[in-house]
């Protein structure tokens, strides 16, 4: 990497950038070029905003700064999902060196844009609203410790925690579209979160009906996409199975079992 | 019956532990925040939280912990609420867990405990590297569970303006601008209480998030919501520097034994690993043999600082020391340090398993924030609240690492049940006071936005900003010169002076980033000078308030909280005895046992 570097600072390398704007949610999309100059360790955030600091578009015409979302900057908040070079990823991890030239950003699809790159992902929160992604506690008064874990299922559950919210698991799955209320793969993976904890398994009946229905797990057809999508490499399609497995047993012998 | 009604401003640790215990008590709560509350600030914070479990088998105590962290801030904090939050903090770690916390185990399927700067003890309990994230991620999900009950309403997504304050000074609700529609509403409440978090971004880069810029805590200092000991700022000794943020490099990759070191060569060329041990300066292990590389952070700053700008030993001649994990066995690095390491190999490249980190200082913290009393976390203002980084009380001059996490939860928890108290004994509520104390805020408001969209100058708001950055960062962080402070005072009146004539690039009525920049950029620069005048007077030397000039601590003139007011568009500094009613102040040293 280093000898890139050397590289394109020697040749004074330009960043050309195309932004899919977008006013807001009524009014039209359209694209606009920026050419940015280089600096190492360059990423998609510093692209934008490079733009929002000097608003022209490659052709000399002066626009608006691009709207987009951002806070952590280094992969934990979820904050900046958005499609790079078509690819649904992070932008603060997306480095400029490592893309195709001109770069090519613009807003998840499966979302209401907002404005250029922000979108509306509350369907998200609801969503985990709907399944109970929590442990319910009696009270935040004093109740002692908490119960003993096995290491080995802390070690299952802590990836799995590491969730941000972010939607690109649900941008890239053919079952998150218009037509179908289908929650991705996120929120059945907090389900099977919260099921594997010992407080939490008590309520795991209740979370597994829940996770069935409309938009259930049961709408998943195994495309894998959200896998390999996911930045914190989270095991999704390992819980999307034990989810759909749990939820299969359920319905087929909850109503036995009583 | 009057039913009482609270807001929460900001949702990170602070701010949610506050809307739980609102929500518990069956007062209704309204929780603003400019991002969805997950996505908080305190989702970064990454090497644990404290409390003297004392499951380590090392006789470890409440009580060493509170002296652990009184010392550690070079006795400057207050010192009984310190003690309480000591002594709450393994009912903490209790609870946290119960809420499902994913924190690392012990094969007895206990919680595991690493170590952490400034103490000999083993007492930060973790979730891997990524523990902020987790204990946020707890609370929200407590939060969501209200919500769905209809006992909280989330306003996701606006941005704090300011606190409506009737004639009498009491405050009876807030001002806020939704950031898409950028409309300016007015929410009665009878107790607000503030969890706004850091102020990094006046510092241009740090290690905090981009909206962690100390807006709303300036807001409320033109308001008459004093601020205490802005002056003491944190610069944690490692991050990755870089051009759009300092990324923290935590101190837990110390705590599970990575090593600081430089080559004692200046001019060796030759690859980290390719240096053997004799060759390498390991200068906090030096300096410091009995804390090593686990000084509380100031001290590892300032030898940092003193390694690269005095001794000239930086890496390639550059402002850079190594943080080496390389030696520490990969089954630990995989289960204790995977988050952090994952971050530095996905922004520079570089597998720090292999290759020894290359970083340095970077503004962290402020241990400063709004003054809040020692009892109940009430500000100045009466029915204004404060919990969280945003306020003063815990840390004193230094703080401990793996102490913010708690002293939010602590802050947060204690904050929620005293506006509820504050609340309930109101002769007369928000509901009360005339419209025409809310409508006077808000177009207020709603002028200030329309001078900014108005305003014809010509002077570009971002690069005001990177000036005020530049400013800070050089003159008002490690080492502090009065000569230096003050001719950053006047460049900020300066930048004060060019602020009035911005030009917003953008002034379109929709989800307009630039205005609500604008607005914010106002309010740090005001900000940034009571950090600056904080420091320019107090002349000695204490915790992270470093002047070479007066380089001793002097509790005779200055064991005080400078506590600024703001008076006829004025900064007043004036100061406060502190308690050190527990402790008596000793001297600080880490070069030998305390």
């Amino acid at each position: 990497m280093p000898d890139q570097h050397t590289e394109n600072r020697a040749q004074k390398k330009e960043v050309v950038v195309r932004v899919k704007r977008q006013q807001s949610p009524k009014e039209p999309a359209h694209w606009e070029e920026f050419r940015l100059a280089w600096r190492p360790y360059m990423n998609v955030i510093i692209c934008l905003r490079d733009i929002g600091e000097h608003p022209v578009t490659s052709d000399g015409k002066s626009t608006t700064p691009v709207s987009f979302d951002s806070n952590c900057l280094e992969e934990v908040c979820g904050s900046c999902a958005m499609l790079i070079n078509g690819k649904a990823r992070m932008a603060c991890s997306a480095l400029v060196d490592q893309l195709e030239q001109p770069i090519r950003i613009e807003p998840m699809s499966k979302f209401p844009v907002v404005r250029d790159l922000s979108v509306d992902r509350q369907f998200m929160f609801e969503s985990l609203k709907r399944v109970k992604a929590w442990i319910p506690i009696d009270g935040t008064y004093d109740l002692g410790e908490g119960p003993r874990m096995a290491p080995e299922v802390q070690e299952k559950g802590y990836p799995l925690s590491r969730c941000i919210t972010c939607g690109n698991c649900l941008e890239v799955c053919p079952q998150v579209n218009q037509h179908n209320p289908f929650m991705g793969a996120a929120i059945f993976s907090q389900v099977r979160l919260f099921n594997m904890h010992p407080t939490g398994k008590m309520h795991a009946k209740e979370r597994l009906s829940a996770a069935m229905g409309n938009g259930g797990i049961e709408d998943c057809a195994n495309a894998q996409n959200c896998v390999v999508a996911c930045p914190k490499g989270i095991p999704l399609t390992e819980s999307l199975a034990e989810v759909n497995r749990e939820a299969w047993k359920q319905s087929l012998f909850g109503w036995l079992l009583g | 019956m009057r039913q009482p009604k609270i807001i929460v401003v900001g949702g990170g640790l602070a701010g949610l532990m506050a809307t739980i215990r609102v929500a518990e008590s069956g007062v209704p709560v309204d929780l603003f925040s400019i991002v969805p509350v997950k996505r908080s600030h305190s989702v970064c914070a990454q090497g644990g939280i404290n409390a003297a479990k004392n499951q380590k088998g090392e006789g470890d105590s409440t009580a060493k912990h509170f002296d652990d962290t009184i010392y550690g801030g070079d006795f400057l904090a207050n010192q009984p609420l310190v003690k309480r939050m000591c002594e709450a903090a393994p009912g903490i770690i209790d609870l946290l867990d119960r809420m499902g916390v994913m924190f690392n185990r012990t094969p007895e399927g206990l919680l595991d405990y690493r170590r952490f700067g400034g103490t000999l003890y083993h007492r930060t309990a973790f979730a891997g590297a990524t523990t902020g994230q987790q204990l946020l991620y707890a609370l929200d999900e407590q939060v969501r569970r209200h919500e769905s009950e209809g006992k909280v309403t989330k306003f996701e997504g606006a941005t704090f303006l300011s606190a409506v304050i009737d004639e009498s000074g009491v405050c009876r609700g807030i001002c806020s601008m939704d950031l898409r529609s950028m409309e300016v509403t007015t929410h009665p409440a009878d107790a607000v209480i503030f969890a706004t978090g850091g102020i990094g971004a006046i510092f241009g880069r740090s290690t905090n998030s981009v909206v962690c810029t100390g807006s709303a805590q300036s807001a409320l200092f033109q308001q008459g919501v004093d601020y205490a000991n802005g002056e003491f700022i944190q610069v944690h000794p490692t991050a990755i520097p870089g051009e759009d943020k300092l990324r923290l490099m935590s101190e837990s990759a110390r705590g599970e034994g990575g090593r600081v070191w430089v080559p004692r060569n200046p001019n060796d060329q030759r690859a980290p690993r390719s240096i053997p041990e004799a060759e390498r300066f390991y200068f906090l292990e030096e300096w410091y043999p009995k804390y090593g590389n686990l000084v509380p952070r100031d001290i590892a700053t300032r030898a940092i600082h003193r390694i690269v700008y005095q001794e000239r030993l930086g890496l390639y001649g550059k402002a850079a020391v190594y943080l080496d994990v390389t030696h520490i066995p990969r089954e630990t690095l995989d289960r204790k340090l995977e988050g952090i390491l994952e971050i530095y190999e996905k922004f520079l490249g570089v597998d720090p398993r292999e290759e020894p980190m290359q970083v340095f200082p970077a503004m962290h913290y402020t241990m400063g924030g709004i003054w809040i009393n020692g009892q109940d976390q009430a500000t100045s203002v009466p029915g204004i609240y404060a919990a969280g980084e945003c306020e003063y009380q815990y840390h004193g001059a230094n703080r401990l690492g793996a102490n913010s996490l708690v002293s939010c939860i602590f802050g947060g928890g204690l904050a929620g049940p005293a506006a509820v108290k504050y609340a309930a004994g109101l002769q007369t509520g928000a509901d009360s006071s005339s419209s025409a104390v809310f409508e006077k805020e808000k177009k207020r408001q709603e002028e200030k936005n329309q001078a900014l969209i108005s305003n014809q100058g010509s002077e570009n708001p971002i690069t005001i900003w990177r000036e005020l950055g530049d400013i800070m960062t050089e003159h008002v962080t490690v080492t502090r010169i009065n000569k230096n402070l003050e001719m950053a005072d006047a460049q900020i009146r300066d930048l004060q002076a060019r602020y009035q004539k911005i030009n917003l690039s953008d002034l379109t009525k929709w989800s307009n980033q630039t205005l609500n920049f604008a607005r914010e950029l106002g309010n740090m620069l005001i900000l940034a000078r009571v950090v600056t005048l904080g420091a320019l007077a107090r002349n000695e030397s204490r915790g992270a308030h470093y002047k070479p000039d007066f380089p001793q601590r002097d509790d005779a003139n200055w064991l005080k909280t400078t506590r600024a007011k703001f008076c006829d568009g004025e900064i007043q500094l004036t100061y406060e005895p502190v308690d050190i009613s527990q402790i008596p102040p000793r001297p600080r040293r880490y070069d030998a046992a305390k």
